[in-house]
């Protein structure tokens, strides 16, 4: 039983402590390791301690051999023309103009992907942590959200080959003249990526709710809101750096894949329409992007045009780097205009906003 | 699920005192204490117990909380003071396995038959540390105007902002102005109204929370330790604030500053292990407190 009254009220009986009374800091602080040295290590622990270190060294190498191979070959393949010029077929590496359809590809693909990953990523995150109910419901939406982060995306290609191919989605794709379904096409390749950005958002959401304390939450319901408004104007505009980080990561992602590019999107040199209205022909026609190009043109592919494929490559590189730098920036939280450019951006569409 | 048995306590040991300093002596009550204003009962507690899963943690409290005075709710750590106050406002609700047994009425009508929002309107809360969200303070202020349109109460705010859009910064102006004016706070943001609250003092953001809570115009206002995260300057601010929102709301305060208790209470009610020991009016409590344990835990601070 308590009898002594806390708070400021209580008189303390004890002296307050004095500055001079706590020892000086030691000059050194002695941790766990560093102290000792590495040659009183039992052998085993040695040997261990300098894998660790051979194979950061080594991880140091690779980053800066790729970067530089890139760097030096890429800029000396390079024109800023490539990044105008559409491509052309061409046995000579000269004739075959730039890649100008391939960014584009890029660009469209991401934009799909990640326009529909991003509002049902965060959706089924807030449904997970927020509500969670039924139970079984959620443990079942998480294991699915992890199969499909561990699905490589080759299956999920061939998946989605399966489903875009089916005659009752002709209307998503191309179609050959004799009526078959060829199932490839920016809207079937875009609903495929948007699969691999899910989990991406879906975690990065989730933790960023974590962090959100409950007497935050608790401070919105006192004030007579309900959730969902809850959600709406406190919680998720709190994390719109950690939705913004999931979002960019999601579409490095989206940049980076081959797989379902060349099965879903064609891998067609050219951005090629399918049926007759303008923008949605593009949508349901085939493409290529920069992964597709890259391959292609590799000594692997059939293009044979090695100098473009490592100009192609570095513009991908610089791509994935610079969205790598947003994703850092974002989530050490430094620059609010670049959490206010992804954040709000994606927020306005958000279909339960008002 | 009824009550459990209420448990008496029996004291067996001398109470630990602390000798106060000399010039501890008892803190003259603020001079702004109204004296004689009308007072009417807006909520009752009756019989209340409250549990976490089986473990009952308030145990068959009675208690009235009236319009033009404050109650202070004082006990030692874990009595139960949290989760009592939590109860008035249904935020128990939240907490999973949190039940309650006995009846809590707001004018008569037992609030689990009101509408949640509505209610929560009506009794607003402010809690331990400052949690203003992070927006602007206008949008801090501006929140709690805003939505959630189906309870009773709002029909008597100000017209002009209701109906499917969001009422703009226009409209919220005025009361967004007269809610900060309330707490104090106005004189101190008008310049930076759009600036992040958390970037406002401890102190600022508390009576941030406070207009927040008072933008509403709710009837009751529940405050939870409000002074606890506070240096003394900042607290003498709530306090006075507490003092001249009494005549408008009722308000309820938890404190585990007897001092504070004294200055700020019109009636006091001690609770120890969620039983409520003695409730009485301020003066009452600490200078004569009926029952043993109640003097253990004043002379604690008092002598
Ligand atoms: N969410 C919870 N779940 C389970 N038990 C809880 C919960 N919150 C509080 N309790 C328990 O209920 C009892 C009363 O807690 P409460 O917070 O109401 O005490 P209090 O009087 O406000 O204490 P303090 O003065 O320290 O704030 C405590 O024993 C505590 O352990
Ligand atoms: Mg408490």
């Amino acid at each position: 039983m308590i009898h002594t009254p806390m708070g400021p009220a209580a008189p303390s009986p004890r002296p307050l402590p004095s500055p001079t009374a706590s020892p000086s800091r030691p000059a050194r602080q002695s941790t766990g390791h560093g102290q000792d040295s590495i040659s009183s290590w039992p052998l085993m622990d040695r040997v261990g301690y300098l894998l660790c270190w051979a194979a950061g060294l080594l991880l140091c190498a690779l980053a800066a051999g790729i970067v530089l191979v890139m760097f030096v070959k890429g800029i000396s393949y390079l024109r800023p023309g490539l990044l105008l010029e559409h491509p052309s077929a061409s046995q000579s590496q000269s004739g075959s103009g730039g890649f100008l359809d391939p960014i584009e590809g890029t660009l469209l693909l991401t934009a799909i992907g990640i326009a529909l990953a991003a509002p049902i990523g965060v959706a089924v995150a807030v449904w997970l942590s927020e509500y969670r109910r039924p139970a079984a419901l959620a443990q079942a939406v998480e294991s699915g959200i992890e199969m499909i982060a561990g699905a490589p995306s080759v299956v999920l290609a061939f998946f989605g080959l399966l489903i875009f191919a089916r005659p009752s989605l002709a209307f998503l794709s191309q179609t050959s003249a004799g009526g078959a379904v060829y199932g490839r096409s920016f809207f079937a390749a875009g609903a495929m990526m948007s699969l691999l950005a899910l989990p991406l958002v879906v975690s990065a959401t989730r933790e960023g709710l974590a962090q959100i304390p409950a007497h935050m939450r608790e401070a919105s319901y006192a004030l007579g809101k309900t959730r969902a408004t809850t959600i709406r104007r406190v919680l998720l505009p709190s994390i719109r750096p950690s939705i913004a980080s999931g979002t960019t990561l999601g579409m490095g992602r989206i940049i980076g894949d081959t797989a379902i590019v060349v099965i879903l999107l064609g891998a067609s040199l050219h951005l090629e329409g399918a049926g007759g209205t303008p923008g949605l022909s593009t949508l349901r026609g085939t493409g290529s992007t920069l992964t597709s190009y890259v391959f292609e043109n590799s000594p692997a592919g059939e293009g044979n045009a090695p100098e473009k494929a490592y100009a192609a490559a570095f513009v991908l590189l610089m791509m994935v780097l610079a969205l790598n730098m947003v994703v850092t920036r974002l989530s050490s939280g430094k620059p609010r205009w670049l959490a206010g450019l992804t954040g709000p951006m994606l927020w306005r569409w958000m279909p339960w906003r008002d | 699920m009824g009550p459990p048995p209420v448990r008496r306590i029996v004291v067996e040991r001398e109470p630990t005192v602390v000798a106060p300093p000399p010039s501890n002596g008892r803190p003259a009550p603020l001079p702004d204490a109204p004296m004689g204003a009308k007072v009417t009962e807006r909520m009752r507690i009756e019989n209340v117990s409250l549990a976490y899963g089986d473990r009952w943690v308030v145990r068959d409290v009675t208690l009235p909380v009236r319009e033009g005075e404050v109650l202070a709710l004082i006990g030692a750590s874990g009595s139960g003071k949290t989760t009592l106050l939590r109860s008035l406002n249904r935020l128990t609700e939240v907490t999973a396995g949190a039940t309650r047994a006995g009846r809590v009425t707001l004018d008569g009508q037992e609030i689990s038959d009101l509408e949640v929002t509505a209610l929560r309107r009506r009794i607003s809360m402010v809690f331990q540390q400052p949690n203003p969200f992070p927006m602007s303070v206008f949008e801090n202020v501006a929140y709690a105007l805003r939505e959630e349109r189906r309870g009773g109460r709002d029909e008597e705010h100000r017209g002009g902002w209701r109906g499917r859009r969001r009422a703009g910064r226009k409209e919220l102006e005025p009361a967004v102005v007269e809610a900060l004016q309330r707490a104090g706070l106005y004189e101190e943001v008008k310049a930076d109204l759009n600036h992040p609250a958390l970037r406002l003092s401890g102190g600022q953001q508390q009576r941030l929370c406070i207009a927040r809570a008072l933008a509403a115009n709710p009837e009751v206002l529940l405050l939870d330790e409000p002074c606890s995260a506070l240096d003394p300057i900042s607290t003498a601010t709530i306090e006075q604030l507490i003092s001249r929102l009494r005549e408008s709301v009722a308000i309820v305060i938890v404190t585990h500053n007897l001092q504070q208790a004294f200055r700020v209470a019109d009636h006091v009610a001690f609770m120890h292990l969620g039983e409520l020991v003695e409730y009485g009016s301020s003066d009452q409590v600490f200078d004569n407190p009926r029952q043993q344990r109640t003097r253990e835990y004043i002379s604690g601070a008092f002598g």
